[in-house]
């Protein structure tokens, strides 16, 4: 979940009220959001330089509230979003209605898209912001919200990339590139020279912030790039932006360019930046649209701002919740969310007409608009009541026969673990004096430690881990675990199977080799079924590279069919894993059992 | 009983008392030891009371216990002497250094005689003797009392000296039985058998002492949560679902789910991806083409998420992020089943998590999920099934806050009010599953399914106060934790 940080003072300047911190808190309960940390500038920079309380720095007194947004909900990730959606919320305010300014077509700034674009990141979606006032705050949060949008919705600007310009410094039309990088040299922002673009990538890759996102176009034989009409650089997208058309506390018009690889979400990241920003325009929540021409040659005028339709019966709304409400009640609550209803005219069934502003692309389906009624209804309100139908519990037979075994073991003495599925290679192999057979195991492609390479094919390197960890406890040491291993398997839709095992390890000055095998009796005994049959003699010899030869053998069914294998464990793998007493493994198949 | 606490206490019965308990000793021929022992025993009890008495008495020299047993010297010698006599020498090699003392009295009670003429041989002169001396000393010995004046004779024979000796002086005591019981401090089979466990009285028993430890087995304290918290789903008449598939495709995972494919949680740095088996290849073609077309533009109501869905990121196999995954096959095949019938499913099983482990993250971790499917169920139902379950786990306090869950809406975060912490905690999360995710699958429009979800381990942390995760789940769990943790009282409410 994205978390805001907005300054106290100014939000609840914002929102027109003071709130004690208690007060504040249950509002962002009901809301759906959360103030996760009250903290100061000074206190920040504090933890980041890890000094103590006394420790003289830079930076600001006043108190930041740090407050968790949903991730769906780009339209509070500044204060001006966040705070026009608490003053709607509390009747404060009506949602206010963002217009695109009534200028004729042809004096609209243009945009033209030249196909090689296609080939690196072919959309680009613009908007003007006309008559701007910033102050420093304003400006700040102007910037943070391009960067909570970058990490959020543009996922790492991979998807959306913002640039935004001060417009009296360019001149347009503008054209939207994609060029060799040899081919575009210009100031980057913060920098005095001019670079080549390919060279600025080099130079990028010392760069803590922006090296991160070179990844995305550094293959590309080609870079997507934005000119003015006087070939001046606005933007490298997604990388950085040009220094010439930089904005300023002073800039009073802005040019913002979203260039994209999935349109729908550049569409919203330059709605939520215009909606949001519109608020310091000279016309309040209007904005000054461009034209992207396509290579093509077809014309779209951006942003759209217009509102989306939905139309829906009023039990559609209160049945999912439980409530019974009227159709002026349900509007008004979705009014309270900033989604402007009205109820239709209807002979039958009330109906609401909902429009959905461009604010809350969160909303796809009806289903949102019972959300949002639900929370201005307040979820604490909604009388709870119960499921009517009637159903039967039951367990899975093998999970059942699995806790029945878990009690057999553990009445015969021996104490549970639980262990990891996921290990290393080394341990699920190598340890165990096993080869790395590339047949069987379940391998992880991007694990972050040795420690998840795989997922085990047998529980024995857990239990020996679990008995090295408690290696001072004393003597005898009877472990048991039931748990499953994964191997791979063809005949299963995702190419591998989950196998349910017993295991069970005995450790002492002595092997225990037959206190094992009075375990396995024991086990034997009671699975023993018309299906589960064992004849006389169900252990049988084997030679396996975990074992000492000729104490170890597997366990057979009377057709034949092993279900399960022990032995006294090698000392070349007791040595490995750090045990210095010999020990007996056991391991059983309990799904041949069930 | 002893014969001789019998005695004793017979002897005290009949109104007889005991002075000195040395002499009451010699009087039974029993050492004053044995006695001894008898008397403690029974002043433990104060069955007798006994007083300390210390007194010097006159005991037997080494030599006089000689005499005591063989006789005096004169008596020793009488007897080595043959009717016809017999010479010193023969007499000294028989008598040895008695011979010298025993010729002085003998001579001097005329008992001997010498051959005229002949010193060296003896004569007996009586056929018989009185031997006094031995008298003397068998009395002395049996604690009578004795002349002074033969006390001084035998006082400078060397025969006897002074002793200092303890005894007691016993009568009745307070607790005073003629016959005591003996305490039991068990009871064996042969009390049983002959019946004299109806005497038996026990010996006090030292409680303070600890039982002896014993050999068992032990189940791991979080699979006892486990089966605590399954008892309460089938009490609620939950099915469980089969989750034993640890892997799984992005499909079911995600975008079954009707969770967009540039959603953060498909990101490998939250997501355990494959490289064998990397990829599902046998996806149910029909329902795909489905899931491909609400993502991409929507349908059932919904306008979609408007992007160009890959099928790629569909095969992407994974270890599945939650158990959810399974719900949605779960509820796919009941789609498929007609008529419809409503159903109430639940698992408790792994999910596994790309992420750094630390005191209250793992890679892997028990999640628990619970749904009912059914046509028009309600948020008013899933609180009211939230408050029955939850009640059951000791959280009888909740409240509900809005949340964003791709995949559910409404979307409720569940807080719980803590006693201890005295805050509100976030136990869980739950919802309605979307349209988009449910009528793909074939669902009859107006089936609703409410769910929830949580991990076992956090209110497992919880309920026994521990605070590394580590410490509950893992190889690095100490045996000792495991040996002494309390039984769970989960659902005994």
């Amino acid at each position: 979940m994205p978390t805001v940080s907005v300054g106290r003072d100014r939000l609840y300047a914002a929102l027109g009220r003071t709130y004690t911190q208690e007060e504040f808190e249950a509002l962002c309960f009901e809301f759906g959001i959360e103030l996760d940390d009250v903290t100061t500038e000074k206190a920040i920079i504090r933890k980041e330089k890890h000094l103590d309380d006394d420790g003289d720095v830079d930076g600001d007194d006043e108190v930041i509230y740090k407050i968790e947004v949903a991730a769906n909900r780009y339209d509070l990730l500044c204060i001006e979003g966040l705070a026009r959606s608490l003053r709607v919320f509390t009747g404060t305010e009506a949602t206010p209605k963002y217009k695109i300014s009534p200028i004729p077509r042809d004096s609209m700034h243009r945009m033209y898209v030249k196909p090689q674009t296609s080939q690196v990141r072919p959309y680009v979606v613009c908007a003007v912001l006309r008559g701007v006032t910033f102050d420093e705050a304003r400006y700040n949060s102007f910037i943070d919200l391009q960067d909570k949008l970058h990490q959020n919705i543009c996922r790492k600007r991979t998807l959306v990339a913002i640039g935004t310009h001060d417009l009296d410094t360019v001149k347009g039309p503008f054209s939207y590139e994609a060029l060799p990088p040899q081919e575009i040299n210009f100031i980057p922002l913060k920098q005095e020279e001019s670079f080549r673009a390919d060279k600025l990538m080099e130079f990028y890759k010392s760069d803590m912030k922006l090296k991160k996102f070179l990844h995305i176009i550094e293959n590309s034989p080609v870079y997507p790039v934005i000119y003015d009409s006087n070939r001046t650089v606005l933007s490298l997208p997604p990388i950085i932006n040009g220094a010439h058309s930089a904005i300023t506390l002073n800039t009073r018009n802005v040019f913002i360019e979203c260039t994209a690889t999935d349109l729908t979400k550049a569409k919203i990241v330059l709605n939520t930046m215009v909606t949001m920003f519109s608020e310091y325009c000279e016309n309040k929540f209007e904005v000054e649209p461009v034209e992207v021409v396509s290579h093509d040659g077809s014309k779209t005028i951006y942003p759209d701002l217009s509102c989306y339709k939905m139309e829906v019966s009023l039990s559609e709304i209160v049945g999912p919740i439980g409530i019974s409400l009227d159709e002026t009640q349900v509007v008004s609550l979705l009014n309270k969310m900033q989604l402007q209803a009205e109820s239709c005219a209807s002979k039958e069934e009330p109906r609401i007409s909902v429009s959905v502003p461009p604010t809350r692309s969160d909303i796809l389906h009806a289903r949102d608009l019972v959300e949002d009624v639900a929370i201005a209804y307040g979820y604490n309100n909604v009388p709870k009541s119960k499921p009517k139908c009637m159903t039967i519990g039951g367990r899975q037979p093998l999970n059942r026969f699995s806790d029945k075994l878990r009690a057999e073991v553990a009445r015969a003495g021996y104490m549970e673990v639980l262990t990891f599925t996921l290990c290393s290679r080394e341990e699920n192999f190598d340890m165990l004096n096993r080869t790395q057979d590339v047949n069987k195991a379940v391998i992880i492609a991007n694990p972050r430690t040795s420690e998840f390479e795989v997922v085990r094919t047998s529980l024995m390197s857990c239990l020996l881990k679990t008995l090295k960890h408690n290696i001072d406890h004393p003597r005898p040491i009877k472990i048991f675990e039931v748990g499953d291993v994964v191997t791979l398997d063809g005949s299963c839709d995702v190419g591998a199977s989950n196998n349910r095992r017993l295991a069970a390890l005995y450790c002492n000055s002595q092997s225990g080799f037959e206190e094992i095998m009075g375990l396995v009796d024991r086990i034997v005994k009671v699975v023993r079924a018309p299906h589960v049959k064992f004849g006389q003699n169900y252990y049988v010899p084997t030679n396996e590279p975990e074992f000492f030869p000729k104490r170890q053998c597997k366990i057979v069914t009377s057709d034949g069919k092993q279900i399960g294998y022990l032995g006294i464990v090698h000392a070349e793998v007791l040595r490995k894993f750090g045990i210095p007493d010999p020990c007996t493994f056991v391991e059983i198949d309990v799904e041949a059992l069930l | 009983m002893s014969d001789l606490e019998a005695s004793l206490l017979a002897h005290l019965n009949s109104g007889g008392d005991v002075p000195d308990s040395r002499s009451y000793a010699s009087s039974l021929g029993v050492t004053h030891k044995e006695l001894e022992d008898v008397i403690k025993s029974l002043a433990a009890f104060r069955i007798v009371e006994s007083k300390d008495i210390t007194k010097e008495t006159w005991v037997l020299t080494d030599e006089a216990k000689g005499y005591l047993a063989s006789g005096s010297p004169e008596a020793q010698l009488l007897a080595a002497i043959p009717p016809e006599g017999a010479s010193k020498d023969v007499l000294k090699e028989k008598l040895g250094s008695i011979l010298d003392i025993g010729m002085k009295t003998a001579a001097k009670n005329k008992w001997i005689g010498f051959e005229k003429g002949n010193k060296d041989l003896v004569l007996r002169k009586v056929d018989t003797i009185k031997d006094e001396l031995q008298e003397q000393l068998k009395r002395l010995e049996s604690g009578e009392v004795l002349s002074d004046k033969v006390i001084d004779d035998l006082k400078r024979r060397k025969l006897i000296m002074k002793e200092k000796t303890s005894c007691y002086a016993l009568k009745k005591g307070p607790q005073f039985v003629a016959k005591r019981k003996k305490l039991a401090t068990d009871v064996t089979q042969e009390h049983l058998r002959s019946g004299d466990w109806k005497d038996l009285e026990f010996k006090d028993y030292n409680f303070g002492a600890q039982g002896q430890p014993i050999s068992v087995g032990y189940v791991q304290p979080l699979l006892e949560v486990r089966e605590e918290i399954q008892n309460i789903f089938l009490q609620m008449g939950f099915t469980e679902m089969p989750t034993n598939n640890y892997v799984e495709s992005s499909f079911w995972n995600f975008d079954a789910l009707y969770q967009p494919q540039q959603h953060p949680a498909r990101d490998s740095h939250d997501t355990f991806f494959l490289q064998a088996p990397a990829t599902t290849k046998q996806l149910i073609e029909a329902y795909l083409e489905k899931v491909k077309e609400v993502h991409q533009c929507g349908g059932y109501g919904s306008k979609g998420y408007g992007y160009d869905w890959k099928r790629d990121e569909a095969e992407k196999n994974l270890l599945r992020t939650h158990t959810t995954a399974v719900s949605a096959r779960m509820l796919y095949k009941l789609a498929q089943e007609k008529p419809f019938a409503p159903k109430r499913y639940y698992s408790i099983d792994r999910v596994f998590r790309n992420e750094a482990v630390d005191r209250t993250h793992l890679a892997e971790f028990h999640q628990i999920e619970g749904l009912i499917c059914d046509y028009g169920l309600t948020l008013g139902d899933l609180i009211g099934v939230l408050e029955d379950f939850f009640s059951r786990l000791g959280m009888s306090k909740l409240r509900f806050k809005p949340a964003y869950n791709p995949y559910t809406e409404p979307s409720m975060e569940i807080f719980s009010y803590h006693e201890g912490l005295k805050k509100w905690v976030e136990v869980g999360n739950s919802g309605m599953f979307r349209p988009e995710m449910l009528l793909p699958m074939g669902l009859p429009e107006g089936v609703n399914v409410i769910a929830w979800g949580l991990s076992l381990e956090r209110p497992t942390m919880i309920l026994y106060g521990i605070d590394n995760i580590r410490d509950l789940f893992g190889p690095k769990v100490d045996f000792n934790l495991i040996k002494s943790n309390p039984l769970c009282r989960l659902g005994l409410q």
